[in-house]
């Protein structure tokens, strides 16, 4: 009743191809941005923005560069964490090198170098399908693993192999305060995820889901599924890559390789996974589900009145997150996002049931 | 030279055990159709079964064999569950959602083995001979020194894969099997109990994983990097093709020699630590080169 | 009903072609041409090697022996995109669309070979990237209503009745705007009506657009009343070419249908 579409006529083709065709969520969306960048800031705590709101807006976005190559084409990656440390450490890099460097132009050109390293382990398994892309990725991690703790050079010569980013600036402004860093890491989500949307209703999106349907049929309309693939892991790595920058500076301020290591690959997975595969949303509302899990597991002690331990609590959440994968691949492929748009559904038509 | 044999003859050895776990990969996946990524996850948690039940009724007449036969009953329940819960409402999901729910399964046995038995270091003893032998005395002056469980853990990985590959190609059963792999609605529609193989190859993947956990356990103690081996079986499966036993010994063999002669040769050019990637940027190479495996079949798409 | 055809050179010509797989011979030294604006049968027993026969005109299959004549080019084999480049669409006997898409989009996807918009276009979208989705949106729509399809424009491929879905197969093939079109059993599981529906698509498509058709079909009667010429193929080789009433009474196709040994 409150989502009525009826009166909703669409009288050109432009108008119904619009990003929001339904007048509500157009309403919703500015409601949404509004709270985002206005409410937010004002109300939350600095504990809730350091710990809890910006790690969720950075993996948010790695998620979504994910979920581009996961979801919409197809293609198993298991590499992601190495990636944001391909992002971090070129970032870093290219900061503490070439000083005159603003660190936001340092991030997307440390993007550009996760998409050159993305490519160069992808393109030998992009010819064949299946695991075969996972086990590439999966060596990228490792290797990169060992290349950014044993190769003195990318972290500076740093004894410790422990590094310090500089602080982030834009001309005079430096993002320093946890409300500022916030605001940033939602810039960068809200700005990355209009261009994957406008990537993913065009020209270029049905041809990554067309190589993910059947790539044959793909071949035969046209498409090159290779090509396809390519520029999915391309701008997929650079998301990524970005996203890695973002968490070594602004979230972690100094790292080590372990940072990024193979349990960040798979946690990015699951929110993909769970948020639901295709969909921008999904990769927030992912992204949202497993940052919020752990602090809600924390908790359980104190709701029981049982005490757990901490190694426990540690199983706990090891356990939880397999049981909703398995949950949500059974029950709903589609994960949180298509449970979304089913309430939506339903809203459109309450009271009535069917 | 003498040093050379005895490192490659200890790669030889790890490469046994990378076998015995891509073996169970290979069961699965041959039978099914699933890359079970929960293998490793399996060869800890059997492992872990076996040593903690030791511990407990190590006041019996036999702790080792009460342990074993009750653990291997823990591995069919754990097929059977497998079965029941996640693959039969998977049956007609393309196979990469299998294997993203194997990789559920893997968190989900990590998460309960250490939350039941700790995670801790156990150190297994199942009576497997410890003292080194020396072999190759008129090859090399003073002989190779092999430590004798490693020759127990090839004999046994020899016995299981001619046993398998016995079974595969002259049963009933393992011709069912190989029905399955191939199409699922296929093997249904002839009259093959899907869900009753299922259990099956599963089971005996998951004693297969347990075989793989006695080795290693005995060898180096059964810890939470047990489980961390199931991301290795990976490149040898590619090296040697999904669907082939013999490819999954091949496969170990040369990774694993590979990896140590590669560390102990190379590693000090460049600070060590190459085995933490050699078998994947092997892998890597094979994919360019020859994607299927030495052993493995060409996939041929009919449209 | 066929006469008023314009039928015009041979644009395709098939010379020699052999295909294997490991031991299977699937086709065996088959030659023929099809002419442009006409439509083309393409009949045998189950197994005769139809099916890879258009593959091989589509390149999806390379053959082991013989050259295919396109448009005057002879080359022994073609990769599917190439094909698709060159003007060649088709369709499959068991339904290749894309599940995951629209009705809408899987049509749009046929067009992909006319969009050019640049990949920063195609990131911020308003501007040139529209302007090219709305001209083509008009486009595919046309073929919408010419297939009548208008009321699952936007429902999931993968919840139509199979019907449906061979004919948003075919409106994919069409958004190609192909000059030749291969159709692999268009009709294959319809009703009557349905199949009087198709042929009635198929018979407009090639009076509008001029397009050639190759066709494989089981119903002959359907056979006999589209096509201008019968190919009949059995165990991989060709054993008719003609006219379909020259076809129909041939003594060898006779045989063949009937399963006598030869």
């Amino acid at each position: 009743m409150f989502y009525r579409e009826a009166g909703q006529f669409k009288t050109t083709y432009r108008a119904d191809q619009a990003v929001f065709p339904i007048r509500q969520d157009q309403i919703f969306i500015v409601v949404w941005l509004a709270v985002g960048f206005f409410l937010v800031p004002l109300i939350s705590s600095e504990y809730l923005l350091r710990a809890i709101l910006i790690p969720f807006l950075i993996l948010a976005l790695a998620a979504l560069g994910l979920n581009l190559l996961v979801g919409y084409c197809g293609q198993l990656s298991l590499g992601t964490g190495g990636f944001m440390a391909v992002g971090a450490y070129a970032a870093y890099n290219l900061c503490v090198r070439i000083p005159q460097l603003n660190p936001l132009i340092a991030f997307l050109l440390a993007g550009g170098v996760a998409t050159l390293v993305g490519i160069g382990f992808g393109i030998p398994s992009l010819r064949i399908k299946g695991y075969y892309l996972a086990v590439a990725t999966l060596a990228a991690q490792f290797f990169l693993d060992w290349v950014f703790s044993r190769v003195a050079w990318f972290t500076n010569n740093t004894p410790s192999g422990s590094i310090s980013a500089p602080p982030v600036t834009l001309f005079r402004f430096t993002f320093d305060t946890p409300v500022r860093k916030y605001l940033l890491c939602l810039a960068f989500l809200v700005l990355f995820a209009a261009i994957a949307k406008n990537l993913v209703r065009g020209r270029i999106g049905r041809a990554w889901m067309a190589t993910r349907d059947m790539d044959v049929a793909a071949e035969i309309i046209g498409i090159r599924p290779m090509y396809a693939k390519l520029s999915a892991f391309a701008i997929s790595s650079f998301v990524i890559g970005v996203a890695g920058g973002l968490w070594a500076f602004v979230h972690l301020g100094s790292w080590e390789p372990l940072a990024f290591d193979v349990n960040r690959s798979f946690s990015i997975l699951f929110m993909v996974i769970i948020g639901g595969l295709g969909s921008i949303l999904g990769s927030i509302l992912g992204a949202a589900f497993i940052t919020v899990l752990p602090l809600m597991l924390n908790q359980l002690p104190e709701w029981l009145g049982v005490p757990i331990s901490t190694a426990m609590i540690s199983n706990l959440e090891t356990m939880t997150f397999g049981s909703l994968i398995v949950f949500f691949l059974i029950v709903e492929p589609l994960g949180l996002a298509r449970l979304w748009r089913i309430a939506k559904e339903k809203m459109r038509l309450w009271p009535f049931p069917y | 030279m003498g040093f050379f044999i005895e490192v490659l003859l200890g790669g030889l050895m790890a490469g046994v055990l990378y076998s015995l776990v891509a073996l169970g990969f290979v069961l699965i996946f041959k039978a099914s159709g699933v890359f079970n990524f929960a293998q490793g996850a399996m060869v800890l948690f059997a492992a872990l079964t076996l040593v903690r039940l030791m511990e407990l009724l190590k006041s019996t007449f036999s702790p080792f064999l009460l342990a074993l036969v009750l653990t291997v009953g823990v591995m069919i329940a754990l097929a059977w569950l497998i079965e029941r819960l996640v693959l039969r409402p998977l049956v007609n999901q393309p196979g990469i959602s299998l294997f993203m729910a194997t990789l559920g399964i893997s968190y989900v046995l990590d998460g309960f083995g250490q939350a039941v038995w700790g995670s801790d270091v156990y150190m297994l003893d199942v009576g497997i001979p410890k003292r080194p032998i020396v072999l190759f005395e008129s090859l090399v002056p003073g002989g190779v020194l092999v430590p004798s469980e490693d020759l127990v853990a090839a004999a046994i990985a020899g016995v299981l894969v001619a046993g398998l590959g016995l079974f595969f190609q002259k049963t009933r059963i393992g011709r069912a099997l190989r029905a399955v792999a191939d199409d699922h609605q296929a093997a249904q529609s002839v009259g093959i109990p899907l869900n009753y193989i299922w259990v099956i190859v599963w089971t005996v993947a998951g004693l297969v994983a347990l075989v793989a956990g006695i080795v290693w356990g005995s060898k180096l103690g059964v810890q939470f990097s047990l489980g961390l081996v199931a991301l290795k079986a990976l490149p040898v499966l590619i090296l040697g093709g999904f669907e082939s036993i013999l490819g999954a010994v091949v496969g170990g063999l040369i990774i694993g020699a590979g990896e140590k002669l590669s560390e102990v040769y190379l590693g000090p050019l460049v600070g060590g630590g190459i085995e933490n990637w050699f078998a994947y940027v092997v892998a890597l190479l094979f994919l360019l080169i020859r994607p299927e495996g030495l052993f493995g079949e060409r996939h041929i798409d009919r449209v | 009903m066929t006469s008023q055809r314009r039928i015009g050179d041979v644009l395709l010509q098939l010379d020699g072609i052999s295909l294997s797989f490991g031991g299977v011979r699937a086709l065996d030294n088959v030659s023929f041409d099809v002419r442009s604006h006409e439509i083309r049968a393409v009949i045998g027993p189950n197994g005769a090697g139809k099916s890879s026969l258009l593959n091989v005109i589509n390149g999806v299959y390379h053959p082991t022996q013989g050259t295919v004549t396109y448009k005057g080019t002879t080359r022994p084999q073609m990769r599917p995109h190439e094909a698709a480049r060159q003007g060649i669409a088709r369709t499959f006997q068991n339904i290749a669309l894309f599940k995951g898409m629209t009705v809408l989009d899987n049509i749009m996807t046929g067009r992909t070979l006319k969009m050019q918009a640049g990949f920063l276009f195609q990131c911020v979208y308003f501007g040139k990237a529209r302007g090219e989705e709305l001209e083509h949106r008009e486009k595919v729509e046309h073929i919408i209503d010419f297939l009548q399809i208008e009321h699952i424009r936007k429902t999931p491929v993968g919840r139509l009745a199979y019907g449906l879905q061979k004919r948003v197969e075919l409106a994919r093939a069409l958004a190609a705007e192909p000059e030749l079109l291969l159709l692999d059993e268009p009709m294959a599981g319809m009703n009557v009506e349905e199949k009087e529906d198709m042929c009635r698509f198929i018979l407009d498509v090639n009076d509008e657009y001029g397009t050639t058709i190759v066709l494989i079909e089981h119903d002959m009667s359907v056979v006999m009343d589209l096509s201008d010429r019968v190919v009949v193929l059995d165990y991989g080789r060709k054993i008719g070419d003609g006219k379909p009433d020259e076809v129909r009474a041939d003594q060898a196709v006779i045989d063949a249908y009937l399963g006598v040994q030869h």
